[in-house]
């Protein structure tokens, strides 16, 4: 059973990636295992300035997932890189997937070009798509000359492999995904999470501060599966599925869609060892469906 | 922390709407009064954070309150059924922190965690004192239990039904060695403003993972922000932004 890929030159030993904002900088998950079973991990997503977010409550439950409003809490790519990453470089020692945010082109610019250097980054994950943030994130990933343009700006000041993640909340993702190929992305990471809402029926207001946030978990994993299978018919850089992966039979599906790798994310939250038990039983899963490489399966459905 | 399967040995009302569920296990992760454990339920995504009330070895107990569909399906739970449990989450009390004679306040759901905090006090040779809020005196419960260990227990209703009536604030809490308190934000700032001495104060806040790692719990403090998770749910007094 061999469960290695290929992700833009860099081997991951398997292709199970927890998502950004629901494994921070890794460390506090070394305390429950060791995190190097990983393929690799999206670490929190960063902006240049230390960032709160939004007030709470910023959570709110759903059948079968979960809104989160958080706003991209974090303490800035300068504390990112002189307190988090030498943390981290303590409990993990592969290359870790970098999830840069930004307010402006210029913001996206600076931040990447300061991770770039960091020799524990192996990729660049730009979030083009947080929902939770007014003027920045997601504003940019739902227009496609928006994102070519931060695509563009990236990647004239990055040597690494740059993934730009969209959001799911707009009308055509293709044409999306395809413009940022066009102006040089290494890849797509996909889906962010779907803007959502609940109302509280005693209060008769959200349940959530912000109002809305960004809705994840298993309920939205056909969701992300279907655009996964669209976007890889499309383009011909790698793409990373994410969307309510929760199981072993979840990452391979998704991969017969078309990912490279899998990212896991809501369901980090509720099983904090969802990721290394996928990872354990893979291969009996592998064995089961008749797979030797994983790596084969890569949109397989398509055939 | 660990993720364990828990048995239930017992769960029965003990006022209106709150019940008291004692659960067998590996209890060795707890290290404080104050923690926490995060109970997974069928049909539901997210996981139950409940505080703990009282543990030993193999053994921990859980008061809490129906207040939706999760804890409505935890009360009808019944003995030998397992449960998967997040064991043990925050950060709990600071049992040294306490001196000779320590406050112990909490309001409604907020007095679980003061049990094994007073059991911890008393070992130690300090003489709590508790002091207790209610709506009413139906949903009054644990003062006999606090008694019985040597506490001196106060008790105080909204409708006046049972002991004094109106808020904890309105018995005294001046001249106490620290303070602990778990309750309702506005019954934790009354207790702040109404103390003379430094404390702790145990917060609650909607969660999404409860082990800090979703960062959907987050509180300013005058140290920096805090996850009331994982930081928490307990706080100084002294850096509690109100």
């Amino acid at each position: 059973m061999v469960t290695k890929v290929d992700l833009c030159g860099i081997s991951l030993d398997n292709p199970i990636i927890p998502a950004s904002g629901t494994f921070g900088f890794g460390y506090e998950f070394a305390e429950l295992y060791d995190i190097n079973v990983l393929g690799t991990f999206s670490f929190k997503g960063t902006t240049r300035e230390a960032r709160f977010g939004n007030p709470t409550p910023r959570i709110a439950e759903c059948p079968s997932g979960m809104i989160n409003a958080v706003g991209l809490q974090n303490p800035g790519i300068d504390k990112v890189i002189n307190e988090e990453l030498p943390k981290l470089k303590e409990c993990f020692h592969k290359p870790v997937m970098a999830n840069i945010s930004g307010f402006s082109i210029e913001e996206y610019q600076e931040c990447c070009e300061k991770i770039d250097k960091e020799s524990q980054v192996g990729w660049i994950e730009v979030n083009v798509s947080c929902p939770n943030v007014k003027h920045g994130g997601m504003s940019f990933g739902t227009d496609p000359s928006a994102a070519a343009a931060v695509t563009k700006a990236v990647k004239e000041v990055t040597t690494k492999p740059v993934f730009i993640k969209l959001t799911p909340n707009v009308t055509d993702i293709v044409s999306i995904a395809k413009a940022c190929e066009e102006a040089g992305a290494d890849g797509i990471s996909m889906i962010n999470t779907m803007l959502g809402m609940r109302i509280d029926l005693k209060r008769r207001k959200p349940v959530i501060a912000n109002k809305m946030g960004g809705f994840s978990g298993s309920a939205i994993f056909p969701v992300a599966l279907r655009m996964v299978y669209q976007v890889y018919e499309a383009v011909s850089i790698p793409v990373i599925g994410m969307g309510g992966v929760s199981s072993a039979e979840d990452v391979i599906e998704m991969m017969m869609a078309g990912a490279t790798a899998v990212q896991i994310g809501a369901a980090n939250l509720v099983d904090p060892f969802v990721c290394r038990d996928i990872i354990t039983q893979l291969p009996d899963v592998m064995k089961q469906y008749g797979i030797d490489r994983l790596e084969s399966i890569i949109g397989g459905a398509h055939q | 922390m660990i993720q364990g399967i828990y048995t239930i040995k017992e769960n029965k009302s003990i006022a209106r709407d709150v019940y008291r569920m004692v659960l067998e296990g590996d209890t060795s992760p707890i290290t404080a009064p104050g923690q926490f454990i995060n109970i997974k339920l069928e049909g539901h995504f997210l996981r139950r954070p409940i505080s703990i009330c009282d543990y030993n070895d193999g053994e921990l107990v859980i008061i809490y309150k129906v207040v939706g569909k999760g804890t409505e399906q935890m009360s009808q739970m019944t003995k030998g059924q397992a449960l998967d449990c997040l064991v043990s989450l925050g950060n709990g009390f600071s049992v040294e922190k306490g001196g000779k004679s320590p406050l112990l306040v909490g309001g409604g759901v907020g007095v679980p965690p003061l049990y094994k905090l007073a059991k911890e006090l008393i070992k130690q040779g300090a003489k709590p004192t508790a002091v207790l809020g209610f709506a009413s005196a139906e949903d009054v419960f644990y003062e006999k239990e606090l008694e019985a260990l040597g506490v001196t227990v106060k008790v105080a209703t909204a409708d006046g039904s049972y002991g004094v009536k109106g808020f904890v604030t309105d018995l005294p809490m001046k001249g106490f060695s620290y303070c602990y308190a778990c309750g309702p934000i506005p019954m934790l700032k009354a207790v702040s403003d109404h103390t003379d001495c430094s404390g702790q104060f145990s917060f609650e806040e909607r969660m999404g993972c409860g082990f800090g790692a979703c960062m959907g719990c987050s509180c300013k403090t005058k140290y920096g922000n805090k996850r009331i998770c994982k930081d928490g749910p307990v706080l100084e007094k002294e850096e509690i932004i109100w």
